[in-house]
């Protein structure tokens, strides 16, 4: 039993992408943060992040993103970013949306290295920032390529 | 040209929310991976995601190497009238493909 | 006597109950699933778009309406092969059908081609012919199954029929029915056939992989399906 974890593991490695130091993570990620959110303080709020808790495969990750707006021209979400933790790069996807948008939900699958966190971040056309961060467990496929 | 997948409602009534999604078929190459070589195999990402209701920009996405392979995206707009959506998408290698679909307004 | 009847009890409970299959879509998280499930969403519906377009151009003159002359076939492979007096797997039958160049294993084009020829199997029982002259094959495929490879030393049989439901890392050990090939696995990042599953599973045990097209494969394949046979098929199937 030991043996076969021991190889999965290094098989897992071999393939996985280079992962950095937690606490540069953790900086880069409050600045990237930062500059999305041009200024505005962010509040934890509003936005919905669907996501598996438990990843079968971090090649391919679901993910869906709403907020909470009416979509009018007066009150609508103007963007929303995905930012996560120990990728190569902080930045996901940013999407930019405004009141034809009709509802602020966007979806896509995504690609998570290992293990870590996402935060998602939406600018409303007022200028103020919401966002939710989300904890993802990532395991690797058995029985890969060599 | 990719393959691409445009699922979206043919007709909607004035004020309704249309849900669209695609799928296009591209590599995402991330830039970062080794291939069998042993070498890194180099970038190429489709970057640029926009949708065109007549002509106006309605939707767009900036992608970035954590978007996942054959990207999907979905997105929602507020049909206004009849007429045509065009998809764009945009990246490394000059890569560059558009569809088009018609949503007849009621 | 007591030592055979304990033999055979032990063989009987070693394999899978017909009625306790499951596909690995059982085994996925339900966010795998619904990317199966729903063909807007599906990655593999690029390569069948690919191989309905393949149909039209190549196919359709003879066949005509793939959903009509189709409907049933992917399920009934793999089958004797007249011609070269062997079995053969869809995609060997579709590569080289009526081509002077066979399509290349794996290729985008195979796998297009075949995807759209499953898709027309789908939700229908996998049904491999019920050939006499597949028996010698099927038997040589379940004595593959059997066989223990590679420097862990495993068959097939030891993970996928006595360890199946059990937890190989942080993945579910699936009972490994071909419901579903070819098949998007997410690892890959791309549409495949089984055997590149199956070379995926030898290098797992850290054995020398089948070349593609193997007779081997065929066999394993054959066997495989006759496992499965009766469990619906899923096409195009989605995998981690």
């Amino acid at each position: 039993m030991k043996r076969r974890e021991l190889i999965g593991a290094a098989l897992g490695l071999a393939g996985a992408v280079w992962v950095r130091d937690a606490a540069a993570n953790a900086g880069e990620l409050a600045a990237a943060i930062k500059q999305f959110a041009a200024g505005a303080p962010v509040t934890e709020g509003r936005v919905e992040f669907d996501i598996a808790p438990l990843v079968e495969n971090g090649n391919t990750v679901p993910i869906t993103v709403r907020v909470q707006s009416a979509m009018s021209e007066a009150e609508h979400v103007k963007a929303i970013a995905i930012f996560n933790e120990s990728n190569p790069q902080r930045d996901v996807a940013n999407f930019y949306l405004g009141p034809r948008a009709g509802r602020a939900t966007v979806a896509t699958r995504i690609r998570l290295a290992t293990s870590q966190q996402l935060v998602a971040v939406a600018k409303m056309s007022d200028g103020s920032c919401w966002s939710k961060t989300v904890d993802v467990l990532v395991t690797l496929a058995a029985c890969v390529e060599p | 040209m990719a393959r691409a997948l445009i699922t979206m409602p043919a007709t909607a009534k004035r004020g309704d929310v249309v849900e669209i999604r695609t799928l296009i078929a591209h590599p995402m190459e991330t830039g970062y991976r080794a291939g069998e070589d042993g070498a890194i195999q180099p970038r190429n990402l489709i970057r640029r995601f926009t949708c065109h209701y007549d002509d106006v920009l309605v939707f767009s996405a900036d992608l970035f190497p954590a978007v996942a392979a054959n990207p999907f995206i979905a997105f929602s707009t507020l049909a206004t009238a009849s007429g045509t959506l065009r998809f764009t998408w945009t990246g490394d290698k000059g890569f560059t493909q558009t569809e088009t679909a018609s949503l007849a307004v009621t | 006597m007591k030592w055979i009847v304990a033999g055979l009890l032990c063989v009987a409970t070693h394999a899978i109950a017909a009625d306790a299959r499951r596909s690995g879509f059982d085994d996925m998280s339900p966010q795998v699933q619904a990317m199966q499930r729903d063909d807007a969403v599906n990655p593999g519906m690029l390569w069948v778009q690919e191989g309905a377009a393949m149909w039209g151009r190549e196919c359709a003159r003879c066949h005509g309406d793939a959903a009509t002359s189709m409907r049933g076939v992917a399920a009934r492979y793999p089958s004797f092969d007249t011609a070269t007096q062997r079995p053969v797997t869809l995609a060997q039958r579709l590569a080289a059908h009526q081509r002077t160049t066979p399509l290349a294993p794996e290729s985008d084009a195979l796998l297009s081609l075949e995807s759209f020829v499953a898709l027309q199997s789908r939700g229908l029982p996998i049904a491999p012919p019920d050939d006499p002259r597949l028996r010698p094959y099927r038997e040589r495929g379940e004595q593959l199954f059997r066989r223990r490879m590679g420097q862990l030393d495993f068959s097939c049989a030891q993970c996928h029929d006595d360890h199946a439901g059990q937890r190989l890392g942080g993945s579910t050990i699936p009972q490994a029915h071909p419901t579903g090939y070819p098949q998007y696995r997410l690892e890959w990042q791309a549409m495949a056939s089984l055997q590149r599953r199956l070379r995926n599973c030898m290098n797992g045990v850290r054995a020398e992989p089948f070349a593609y097209g193997a007779p081997e494969f065929t066999e394993l394949e054959l066997y495989l399906a006759t496992r499965a046979a009766g469990m619906r098929l899923e096409a195009p199937a989605v995998r981690p």
